[in-house]
């Protein structure tokens, strides 16, 4: 259900930028990792930007890989999701990446 | 609706003070009434972002692609900061408590007011979708307690927390201890300006919780397990619970307790003996 109040967090900081100007994209970058479900995301996005100037755009989302280093053996690995377990076996392990819920740019005019 | 929860302003987000129920302290969801009503006290390099609802002068008819490069909660997170400064200069701190629904939360806190409101100074925010029902479990402990009731929101978010903040009016020193909206998921990923967050889980719960909710167990500073009194009763394992917690969470020790035996609090006490702020 937080993916609403991600989209609304979405709108309201766009808004604040463009205005009444009609938006045509929003590019945002959500990690792996960031706890956020992309198609539920994308389906929050529609109903919340309803009657707005974002009414009509497209959201363009692009997914970083996790990434993560182990302080055991040194090595840094994908992850696909936060259960953070090196092949070494050790669980002391980083996060480097995927956790971004960032917006990147919009497109207006 | 709502810009932070989703949820419809009118049914929206209440904070009710349960000495004076009535009184509805802050019903105005963006008003710029700063705890205290401090004189614009925001934190350094905060450039007016939180919430005024106009566009800035500066973005009148722009066309083409503009950068903004920014977090998603990006507001959320100044909101935090300047709650967590608030609370800091008061030499306050504050611990976020977050779990499903039903792990023991309320009794914890119940049993833990009793014990330590003298000592440390507690003082509570109380958060459920409706009702005043912990808030007056809390309170019949002579503890200062402030109820947010979330509506159909999912989570506390910092705007929440500040308004409770106003209207708590904790004792200084000490700690405001937050109970979150029983949920597992959407909390994890609002700063509410807490100085810690710990996470509750149960022996009436699957082991493996911390595996299905990583979000939530990868930010806690600490791992409760509550109604170890049941062990006997319930098939739970206990090493593959740590496991899995270590498996998620590269710093958060797991404590055994049972709120209502008191078995293990005194570890808990102790830790929460050490997030009082240092006397300035």
């Amino acid at each position: 259900m937080h993916e609403l109040a991600i989209a609304e967090s979405v709108i309201e900081a766009v808004l604040e930028r463009t205005g009444s100007a009609p938006v045509h994209a929003v590019r945002l970058e959500v990690g792996v990792l960031a706890g956020v479900t992309v198609d539920s995301l994308r389906f929050c996005f529609e109903l919340a930007t309803a009657d707005t100037s974002l009414a009509d755009a497209t959201l363009e989302i692009s997914q970083p890989a996790g990434l993560a280093h182990c302080n055991h053996c040194g090595a840094d690995f994908e992850v696909s999701e936060l259960i953070l377990l090196c092949r070494c076996g050790s669980a002391d392990v980083q996060v480097l990446q995927g956790q971004q819920l960032r917006i990147l740019s919009v497109e207006v005019g | 609706m709502c810009a932070t929860c989703g949820c419809d302003d009118s049914a929206g987000v209440r904070v009710i003070d349960p000495a004076h129920p009535q009184a509805h302290p802050h019903e105005h969801p963006h008003e710029h009434d700063h705890p205290q009503g401090h004189p614009h006290e925001h934190p350094q390099g905060h450039p007016h972002e939180h919430p005024h609802g106009e566009p800035t002068p500066a973005a009148a008819a722009p066309r083409g692609t503009i950068t903004l490069e920014q977090r998603v909660l990006a507001k959320n997170d100044q909101l935090a900061t300047a709650n967590r400064r608030w609370l800091t200069d008061r030499g306050l701190a504050s611990v976020n408590l977050m779990s499903s629904p039903g792990s023991g939360k309320t009794t914890l806190l119940v049993r833990t007011v009793g014990d330590l409101r003298a000592e440390l100074g507690l003082s509570v925010v109380e958060c459920d979708q409706e009702t005043l029902l912990d808030a007056d479990r809390l309170a019949a402990t002579g503890c200062r307690v402030i109820q947010v009731n979330t509506g159909s929101g999912c989570h506390l978010d910092a705007d929440m927390l500040r308004r409770a903040l106003i209207a708590l009016d904790p004792p200084a020193p000490g700690l405001v201890l937050i109970e979150n909206v029983g949920n597992l998921v959407c909390p994890a990923l609002f700063d509410l300006g807490e100085q810690a967050r710990v996470v509750i889980a149960s022996v009436t719960e699957g082991a493996d919780k911390p595996l299905k909710y990583p979000n939530m167990f990868h930010a806690a500073s600490l791992v409760i397990l509550n109604k170890i009194d049941l062990l006997p009763y319930v098939d739970f394992d206990v090493d593959a619970f740590v496991r899995a917690v270590s498996m998620v969470s590269r710093q958060a020790p797991v404590l055994q307790v049972s709120a209502t035996t008191g078995a293990g609090l005194a570890a808990w006490y102790d830790w929460l003996r050490g997030r009082l702020p240092a006397p300035s």
